[in-house]
């Protein structure tokens, strides 16, 4: 294909989704690649090309719109978010009793997932160096927990009753059982915001009469590329921005076809002479799944691309830290990567 | 020449023998594609470097490999320096933007609720 002007932009700035793949998917525009264009990396260009724009936010949570960054950063800003954002859970269980139907190292694991509801910010990590001695932990990196609960008969149900609701007491263990027990000087530290599971009605186990758990946890502070309980995120995810072009005017039954291959509300008909016209009025509503391509007539009609450098974010937070939070500390764990290896470069300059 | 930390490297220096200072490999410690890619989009952007590239060795293993190789006799020490500088400017940014955009938006969200 001739790489004429409009072809030069096109592949500079879109996807594009053909029937049987996808075509310029990688970034091109590096100095050099394009004669005629300047690429060098200039931060008053990119000042001016880029901006956030928020189109959803509330306590769990965010939707938003990063447009003028290359994937390649974009990326980093989700893996961060995925695997790099510190949170606190629960590591160390230490079980003085365990005598219900449940595994210990089962129960152990499905504590580990439970999110607390802690600011990483204000802990530090724990020390990997000597366990042995530092079994307690001390109070600026480890928290502790407890969950002490027993099993037993409601002296209060009647003879007949089948109902495990009515017959027994504590029978559903869940998380808001789990009690926060402050070390040190946690309790002024965070007496109001008190520390413990997110949500309340996370069932851990069952047990029947005379059954009981007698539980210490301690929680650490730790990443999600160490272990995935870490992670502060339901899930982190972001798409391009889907662009529609007709390449000529759809009209009537075929115009009708044409909208139902897409997601409701990206294309509209409209009355032009008598006559239904087809027109994209909103592609960001798109999931891009390419049904138009499946129909002979009208695949030839459309051309299908995304915009290259447009993000539209979606991360939804498990509750310990809210979501416009979380990509900021993402946004500052990639800072400090990079201070990290200029430290390390400027510490062997000097040698 | 390799670089030693206390006990972990972080970054390490290889370079072929004879050959000038523009052509190095570095060896990031305990980085994958987050940095990897990002760092070398940045790099790339640099009219100067003719040939920049990263590799994952091994995944059981992370640490990447990065090539930089300059035209012009420039060490390479500088576009990745400078790499890592542009990659900080372009986070503090996006971060001066959220940040401003949030408030902005939780604003207008106060504001349409009376």
């Amino acid at each position: 294909m001739a790489a004429t002007m409009k072809n030069v932009e096109e592949i500079r700035t879109r996807v594009i989704l053909e029937e049987f793949g996808v075509k310029n998917v990688h970034t091109t525009d590096f100095p050099g690649n394009y004669p005629g264009y300047d690429d060098t990396w200039d931060m008053q260009k990119f000042q001016k090309k880029f901006s956030i724009d928020i189109v959803n936010l509330d306590e769990s949570s965010i939707e938003f719109d990063m447009v003028g960054i290359d994937a390649a950063i974009a990326n980093a800003f989700r893996r961060i978010l995925l695997a790099e954002v510190p949170t606190m859970a629960i590591e160390k269980v230490f079980i003085y009793n365990n005598t219900s139907i449940v595994q210990d190292e089962v129960l152990a694991h499905r504590l580990g997932l439970i999110p607390i509801k802690a600011d990483p910010r204000l802990f530090e990590y724990r020390n990997a160096g000597e366990e042995s001695s530092e079994e307690e932990g001390s109070e600026i990196d480890t928290i502790q927990l407890q969950l002490k609960i027993k099993c037993s008969r409601n002296p209060r149900a009647s003879k007949d009753d089948s109902d495990p609701r009515e017959l027994y007491l504590n029978h559903m263990v869940y998380s808001k059982d789990i009690k926060w027990v402050p070390i040190g000087n946690q309790a002024d530290v965070f007496g109001d915001s008190s520390i413990g599971p997110v949500h309340d009605d996370i069932l851990i186990a069952q047990l029947r009469p005379g059954q009981e758990l007698d539980i210490i946890m301690h929680c650490v502070k730790g990443i999600g590329k160490d272990h995935a309980k870490f992670s502060p995120v339901a899930t982190a995810s972001y798409r391009l921005l889907p662009e529609i072009t007709l390449l000529e005017p759809v009209e009537g039954e075929k115009a009708e076809r044409l909208k139902g291959c897409f997601s409701q509300g990206v294309i509209d008909l409209e009355d032009v002479n008598g006559t239904k016209v087809a027109k994209v009025v909103n592609s960001r509503l798109d999931t891009c799944s390419r049904e138009v391509l499946r129909h002979s007539d009208l695949k030839d009609v459309v051309k299908l691309g995304r915009v290259r450098d447009h993000f539209i974010y979606t991360v939804e937070s498990t509750g310990i830290l809210p979501p416009e939070i979380l990509v900021m500390e993402a946004i500052k764990v990639l800072m400090a990567k990079c201070q990290r290896f200029l430290n390390e470069l400027d510490s062997t300059d000097m040698d | 020449m390799a670089v030693e930390g206390e006990k972990k490297t972080v970054l390490e220096m290889i370079q072929a023998d004879g050959a000038d200072e523009g052509c190095v490999t570095f060896v990031l410690h305990d980085e994958d594609h987050t940095l990897g890619n990002s760092v070398r989009y940045m790099i790339m952007k640099n009219v100067d470097v003719e040939f920049c590239g990263y590799t994952i060795t091994h995944p059981s293993e992370s640490k990447i490999n990065f090539r930089i190789q300059t035209r012009g006799g420039i060490p390479a020490t500088e576009p990745l320096r400078k790499g890592l500088n542009d990659l900080n400017d372009v986070c503090q940014h996006v971060l001066n933007t959220f940040q401003a955009k949030v408030n902005a938006f939780k604003e207008g969200q106060e504001t349409s609720m009376e």
